[in-house]
């Protein structure tokens, strides 16, 4: 089995809620490991912010009982993505890696995808970007500076994975479980966001994924996404009524 | 139809061709002003391209605005014109003769202005042309034709290119006329467009054939443009609000509804402006509002059913957005606005026959009809991407800015530019169709009896 070849693998997150505490390390780090522009207060009062992940809070329960509740999200890679039919320009596919992939070049930005998409984890460039000067130096040469007028979104860090292969395929060897990590699970210090191969029934994420709490968020849907969730551990409730269950 | 006074063709020549002949004296300041008004449209277009779509209102996650209303809008009243010159025509509706031509123009204008809405919205503009063409084959790819935004293309310029064959065929004998009446240049301009035409028995026949085959042609595009543009939002599956398996025929009847409705707010402006009572009459208007009450009752139903589907799905998030739409600020306000105006005040009155041939309340309430349907695609779009959806990060409002208002401003002043511009070079009755209409109006003698010349114009 040649798993460095391309399309032998079917990449995918498990996201432990139980684990996640809201810290907002994931956040940070995809917004430099990505070249997302900085989301000023400008930005973030016209809610035109840039976060290809995101923690939502809620809370839970009335005060004084109150809970707060953390629940990462990024792009969920749909099997059955209501982004990619609405395309007209094949900007955004599936790709054979079990990755729903933007391909900013041919995006004219019709902004179609985010109306479509039911997490509002895509993201349009309304401005050029600009950084700080003493920020320009700091860019990831790895990753595209995406111009105005297109869209963007979580892209499972693919420059990662592309880097892994390549460096597997030259050794002739596999990609070794958990060789890729995204900038998000690689700064999670709860080990809340797990990255690997599900086509691997060993790997981490395969076993993780076939835990009880698993669920996908808004499978109303049927979007099929390629981010399983694992429920929130409440010991006044049964499992299975995580964060995203109630979060009203 | 048959209580008016005779016309002769002297007379009806000189009257309907007072705008080329004898230019009104209205005409220069009016096209002027609105000449600055679309010049100042087009840079504020040219700055919006320049700087970027961060000049408009639109933010996470209301990523579509007032572009895309007003694009529905004008695809809207572009129906105009399939309604009253294919429908009509292929029923031989006899009172569709005079506006036939103005509601052609009002099909080609506002398809023009609509088509430059998805152009200006999308973020690279200067790249759109990937989308109508096929992609350059070296690449490979062609566009993703499970798109609606695939599909709105094909679809309107396939109406845009029908309509404009349509009007120019309907147009060459009255170029014709002109051209014997005008010396010069513009003589020169008349003699190239009127292809030779003579007025011989054969050309009338090539001319009536090309124009009952183009009507029969473009019955199936009446069907299929405004469903095209419904399935913009119908296919966004997980957008509640959108996701209505109803839009294309509810899209389509609205769309008349508005169309027609434009056509009325027309028929009054050249009444007034050109002088023609003679030839665009209150009976006129008194057969528009009749069909109108129809279209408009059918479109009431559809919305009724519309929101009868939310409900009955006992979906939570479907019936929140209901919800919203209908009961939260600003949104209520807006809904009880769209209610009233887009039915409730023009169809009870239109239901009385003194307000049916009353031409100023015609005028007011077809205005007040195309206020209400405007504000229906802005509260089937807006609150449909405004909903709140369970991630509290994205429950942000919209509010459009001033470069939106300026562009949809700009829309409007550009099509009556438009037809300003066609009324001065062109006539905006058609004066052959006037003058057949009136042919089979009169009476012919048989022995010693007078009887109407066209059996089906008896009444």
């Amino acid at each position: 089995m040649a798993t460095a070849e391309f399309g032998s693998h079917n990449w995918g997150m498990v996201v432990d809620v139980d684990k996640c505490i809201g810290c907002n390390a994931c956040v940070i780090a995809c917004q430099a490991e990505n070249n997302i522009p900085l989301n000023s207060q400008d930005r973030v009062e016209r809610a035109r912010t840039i976060s290809w992940i995101r923690v939502e809070r809620y809370w839970e329960g009335d005060f004084p009982d109150a809970k707060a509740r953390f629940i990462p999200i990024m792009c969920q890679h749909c099997e059955n993505a209501p982004c990619e039919p609405v395309c007209p320009v094949y900007a955004t596919y599936h790709n054979s890696e079990g990755m729903n992939v933007q391909v900013y070049n041919r995006c004219v930005g019709t902004r179609y995808c985010a109306n479509g998409c039911p997490y509002i984890v895509r993201f349009f460039n309304y401005w050029e970007p600009v950084w700080p000067e003493s920020l320009r130096n700091h860019l990831n040469p790895d990753v595209t500076v995406r111009s105005r007028g297109i869209m963007e979104k979580c892209s499972f860090c693919v420059h990662r994975i592309r880097r892994e292969s390549r460096s597997a395929r030259s050794a002739g060897t596999e990609i070794a479980d958990g060789a890729v990590q995204t900038a998000c699970s690689s700064a999670c210090p709860t080990s809340a966001l797990n990255f690997g191969n599900f086509n691997d029934p060993d790997s981490k994420v395969s076993k993780m994924k076939e835990d009880k709490r698993h669920y996908t968020l808004l499978d109303q849907f049927g979007t099929d996404p390629n981010v399983i969730y694992l429920a929130k551990i409440d010991a006044d409730k049964k499992v299975g009524s995580g964060a995203a269950a109630s979060h009203d | 139809m048959q209580q008016r006074r005779e016309l002769d063709q002297v007379y009806t020549n000189r009257k309907l061709l007072n705008g080329q002949l004898d230019t009104p004296k209205w005409w220069l300041p009016t096209v002027s002003i609105l000449g600055v008004v679309v010049l100042i449209g087009v840079f504020v277009i040219a700055t919006m391209i320049n700087k970027g779509l961060g000049v408009t209102g639109l933010a996470r996650p209301v990523y579509w605005g007032l572009f895309i209303t007003t694009f529905v809008f004008w695809v809207g009243i572009s129906h105009a014109g399939i309604m009253i010159s294919a429908i009509l025509r292929l029923t031989q509706a006899e009172w569709r003769r005079p506006v036939t031509r103005a509601a052609e123009l009002l099909t080609v204008f506002s398809l023009l202005t609509a088509l430059v809405f998805p152009l200006i919205h999308a973020g690279r503009p200067w790249r759109i042309a990937y989308w109508i063409m096929p992609y350059d084959v070296a690449r490979g790819i062609y566009p993703n034709i499970r798109s609606p935004l695939i599909m709105d293309p094909v679809a309107i310029s396939t109406y845009l290119t029908g309509s404009t064959l349509f009007l120019y065929i309907a147009l060459i004998p009255d170029l014709g006329n002109l051209r014997d009446r005008t010396t010069g240049w513009q003589n020169a301009m008349y003699t190239v467009l009127a292809l030779g035409w003579r007025g011989n028995p054969r050309q009338w026949k090539m001319q009536t054939v090309g124009g009952i085959l183009l009507s029969a042609l473009m019955l199936p595009i009446f069907v299929s443009v405004h469903s095209i543009v419904s399935w913009d939002f119908a296919v966004a599956s997980a957008v509640e609000g959108w996701h209505s398996t109803i839009f294309a025929p509810y899209f389509v009847i609205g769309a008349v509804h508005s169309g027609v409705s434009a056509v009325v707010t027309m028929m009054a402006l050249m009444r007034w402006l050109w002088k023609w009572d003679d030839f665009i009459r209150p009976e006129h208007f008194d057969a528009l509002a009749r069909l109108l009450i129809v279209v408009a009752t059918g479109w009431l139903a559809f919305t009724f059913l519309e929101l009868t589907f939310a409900l009955y799905g006992q979906d939570a998030p479907e019936i929140a957005l209901r919800e919203m739409q209908m009961f939260q600020w600003p949104w209520n306000m807006l809904f009880i606005i769209f209610f009233l105006t887009g039915y409730a005040i023009p169809v009870p009155m239109w239901l009385f026959k003194r307000v049916r041939t009353n031409i100023a309340l015609m005028f007011w309430t077809s205005i007040l009809v195309n206020v209400g349907m405007w504000l229906e695609r802005f509260l089937i779009i807006v609150p449909g991407l405004a909903r709140r959806t369970p991630f509290v990060y994205t429950w942000e409002a919209y509010r459009p800015s001033p470069v939106e208002w300026t562009i949809f401003i700009w829309s409007f002043a550009w099509v009556t530019f438009l037809m300003l511009l066609f009324s001065r070079f062109f006539p905006l009755v058609p004066l052959f169709e006037q003058k057949e209409s009136q042919v089979f109006t009169d009476d012919v003698m048989i022995g010693r009896a007078k009887v109407p010349a066209i059996v089906r114009e008896a009444e």
